[in-house]
């Protein structure tokens, strides 16, 4: 039987893989984005182990919404980023300054 | 070893592998790809926790449908593709530290010495157990407010991707309906007085 904490360090070594995925790729939005998905696939297989090992089907329902928004994000974010390619024709960060941010 | 804990390991050491390629590489295509193979390999360590159900989603919702959309937007945009600047080895440092720091909390704090769960067994269900109805006689019962939530969400989503990504059809000669209901008579109608000519 695997115990409960080899998921939870595997997770967080997933987690801890797509936060530096973001600090290292901080130039192209569309690497970022596959990090964000990286970072809450660590969180949901978090939900799914902690659901299993203490017997309650909650923590399922929780990573069935949260993959539900998470793919409207993606939808949408990826649309965002169509539309910043075809006005700024480019989707590098630090290439977006319209803002002056 | 038994055979469970030699189907986790390998499972999760693809799925470690996957994520790192992910971040390293320098093609973002071949990014999306070992995403794609680290959602199998999540995929299959869920099967192992008896979430069998979420696992075939994350399989058919991720990989079919949002890393497909993930392939369609970078092989549609033609971005350059292998350069990533010189910001990427002046934070690579960064990354190793914080993965660094992450793996040794988690080893730490999930350890037995401190982890009350460490050595909690789970109860394992029946080989007729089905967990789609487990999971549907919840979500349609005690969660069905948020089930609707989410799918108002998502028609949210569908509509925000469109109005964002459409741009119509070029050279179209119909006319926009703003134009259209904002034309008064006098525009479109002359009468001209004039008297009745004599018969010939």
């Amino acid at each position: 039987m695997v115990p409960l904490s080899y998921y939870l360090i595997v997770s967080a070594i997933l987690f801890s893989l797509g936060l530096a995925g973001i600090i290292i790729n901080r130039k192209n939005i569309i690497i970022l984005l596959m990090c964000v998905e990286l970072l809450l696939l660590a969180v949901n297989t978090n939900f799914i182990a902690f659901s299993h090992y203490l017997n309650d089907i909650a923590g399922q329902i929780f990573v069935f919404f949260i993959l539900t928004v998470a793919a409207a994000e993606a939808a949408i974010g990826l649309a965002i980023l169509v539309v910043l390619f075809r006005t700024r024709h480019t989707v590098k960060v630090d290439e977006l300054n319209l803002l002056k941010g | 070893m038994p055979i469970q804990e030699l189907i986790f390991f390998a499972f999760a050491a693809a799925l470690l592998t996957a994520a790192f390629m992910t971040i390293m590489v320098r093609n973002p295509v071949h990014s999306a790809l070992f995403l794609v193979m680290t959602f199998f390999a999540s995929a299959g360590l869920w099967i192992m926790l008896e979430a069998e159900f979420l696992g075939l989603v994350l399989i058919l919702v991720y990989v079919g449908a949002v890393m497909t959309l993930f392939l369609f937007v970078v092989m549609t945009l033609n971005i350059d593709l292998e350069n990533k600047g010189p910001g990427y080895w002046r934070y690579l440092p960064y990354g190793i530290l914080i993965v660094g720091l992450f793996t040794g909390m988690a080893v730490y704090v999930f350890g037995p010495s401190h982890f009350a769960l460490a050595h909690a067994q789970a109860i394992g269900h029946s080989a007729d157990y089905s967990n789609a109805k487990a999971l549907g006689n919840v979500l349609y019962t005690d969660y069905v407010f948020p089930f609707e939530i989410a799918g108002v969400l998502l028609l949210v989503a569908i509509i925000a991707a469109i109005s964002l990504s459409f741009r119509g059809r070029q050279g179209n000669k119909s006319i926009s309906p703003e134009v259209q209901i904002a034309i008064r008579r006098e525009d479109r109608i002359r009468i001209v007085k004039m008297p009745t000519e004599k018969k010939q």
